[in-house]
């Protein structure tokens, strides 16, 4: 058996992917996907709902055997090792496995002693646990009666009681308010450093702000991987346009004539988003105006990210 | 602490944290109470202590395997409608352990349920004597009757995520396993001799409610139980692969 230290070694590979292909019957969930992630890093896993996100993340996860494939984590390889993949590991799947009928102290005993924590130790991990997690308040409270913001800090709490090498979160903010998400992120700045960290989502905002490096994926194929800058280095800015409600198809119309523009999405039908550095706006209100198009507002994109995001999956 | 006993232990104490073990106790010694009160002991006081018991142990099989049925229908389902199945999947325990544990569970709880139902038996004593090796045999019997059904309910439940639907398929099956000494009445030689063999009760339990055990009735109980343990580990794996 391998029993190989995880030492904190930077840049010493944490996760290593070849290959990764998972179909569920015919459809191809993930193809051919190839990436590496380094010990100590927060990295975003960023697609579209339905992009293959949760599949890798299960595959990752140890939950779902590839169709083709290598996965290593911590140099040990998935297929041949997972019981010790299993111990370095610590999942949160897109919706929280928790016992409804237990309460947080418990649970996290439980899961603490499923992974293997040795018996004197747990009590202190538990509540270690629950400090990172603010969860303290609610030790005794069964899982059943908490809110949902609480819910999902236990679902996080689980993931890490065991203090594992690598750390698998699968949309932690996903259904939070704005002060939940806030903490969220904080919670996970915090945790860098002691743990490697996966962590997926469909939000881009939270992800840029969030995390070291992020992964694109799109249709179950990785289309970008890179830093913040250096994803946007490769791509023009984006600029948002407002029109008069139902003008959007006569605009398009109108600025898919103007040089320099590289590519027009009508969100809605007062709303269009238009690939074109800023410089070009004059441009392009002189040719709305001179199509007749009532022009409400015109604006650099929002964040540089997200027009990067919809580059790379559109 | 072994995973087995852990997930086992969990699941133990989830029977008497939620209402459902509680309504399955209550039900089974209700119906175990009126049965024991109109067949068991009868109209008249004319009867054999050994016929009562034999009498117990008679319908308290029936309640047994419908219990069971009912006992182990959320074992995995339950996991996998809540998403919990995904805790145990990501976490360092094998796929038989997670079977194992659970199967365990539901049998800790029906060997409870079956000790609460100790005080019929006993009350023979009022009025006459009492045979303990024909109790102890009796019990051991339903206790492995309620084994077999409950194994084949665990498979139920691996197999779909409704636990409605695990009863039904759990039923039916047990039924099945039932009505295989009808199937051996109806075929020939050597046919009709597996069919027998492999009926859940008409060969097997008898000897238990006379107070008599044999050794390949325990064999065919446990040997039930195995398979359908072994199918439920099998389809827990193929799950990973879906």
């Amino acid at each position: 058996m391998t029993t190989a230290p995880s030492t904190d070694i930077c840049f010493a590979p944490m996760i290593e992917v070849e290959g990764l292909t998972k179909y569920y019957g015919e459809h191809a969930a993930i193809r051919d996907l190839s990436f590496t992630i380094n010990k100590g890093e927060v990295i975003g896993f960023l697609g579209l709902n339905g992009a293959g996100k949760s599949t890798t993340l299960r595959v990752l996860g140890a939950v779902l055997l590839p169709t083709a494939g290598r996965v290593k984590i911590d140099g040990l390889d998935l297929a041949t090792d997972p019981h010790e993949v299993r111990k370095r590991i610590g999942f949160l799947p897109d919706v929280p496995p928790l016992y409804n009928e237990m309460t947080v102290g418990a649970y996290l005993a439980f899961v603490a002693q499923l992974r293997g924590v040795p018996s004197e130790m747990i009590e202190a991990r538990v509540r270690e646990a629950e400090q990172k997690t603010a969860l303290s308040e609610v030790h005794e409270d069964v899982i059943g009666t908490l809110s949902h913001g609480y819910r999902q800090r236990v679902g996080v709490a689980q993931a890490l009681v065991h203090k594992p090498a690598l750390l698998i979160l699968d949309e932690p903010t996903s259904g939070l308010d704005p002060n939940q998400i806030r903490e969220m992120r904080n919670l996970i700045r915090g945790l860098k450093g002691e743990h490697t960290v996966l962590l997926s989502s469909h939000i881009l905002t939270e992800v840029s702000q969030t995390c070291d490096r992020l992964l694109i994926i799109d249709e179950g194929k990785l289309v970008a991987q890179g830093t913040e800058a250096e994803l946007s280095k490769g791509s023009g800015a984006a600029v948002e346009i407002e029109v008069a409600a139902g003008g959007a198809d006569k605009a398009k119309t109108a600025l898919a004539a103007v040089d320099g523009v590289r590519g027009i999405d009508v969100i809605s039908s007062s709303q269009l988003r238009v690939q074109a550095a800023p410089d070009l706006r004059p441009a392009l209100v002189r040719a709305l105006v001179g199509a007749n198009v009532d022009v409400l507002r015109v604006d650099r994109a929002a964040s540089q990210l997200e027009s990067i995001f919809t580059e790379l999956t559109a | 602490m072994n995973a087995i006993l852990l997930i086992a232990r969990r699941e133990l104490a989830g029977y008497f944290r939620t209402w459902l073990g509680y309504i399955i106790i209550a039900a089974v010694l209700v119906l175990d109470g009126l049965l024991f009160n109109a067949f068991a002991l009868g109209s008249g006081m004319d009867r054999k202590s050994s016929e009562v018991i034999s009498q117990f142990f008679f319908f308290s099989s029936g309640v047994t395997m419908t219990a069971s049925v009912f006992i182990s229908m959320r074992l995995l389902a339950a996991e996998r409608e809540s998403g919990t199945v995904n805790l145990l999947y990501s976490s360092p325990v094998r796929d038989f352990e997670i079977v194992l544990g659970k199967y365990l569970a539901a049998l800790g709880f029906l060997a409870i349920l079956l000790g609460a139902s100790v005080y019929m038996p006993a009350m023979v004593l009022v009025a006459g004597k009492i045979s303990w090796g024909h109790v102890f045999a009796g019990y051991f019997g339903l206790l492995l009757l309620g084994a077999a059904a409950l194994a084949v309910g665990t498979f139920g439940s691996a197999v779909t995520r409704s636990q409605i639907l695990a009863v039904i398929l759990s039923a039916v099956m047990v039924v099945a396993l039932l009505v295989m000494w009808w199937v051996g009445r109806v075929t020939d030689r050597p046919l009709s001799n597996v069919f027998e063999n492999l009926a859940l009760w008409s060969l097997h339990f008898p000897p238990f409610q006379a107070g008599i055990i044999h050794l390949r009735d325990v064999i065919y109980y446990v040997a039930i139980s195995y398979v359908a343990l072994f199918a439920s580990v099998r389809v827990l794996e193929a799950r990973r692969w879906r």
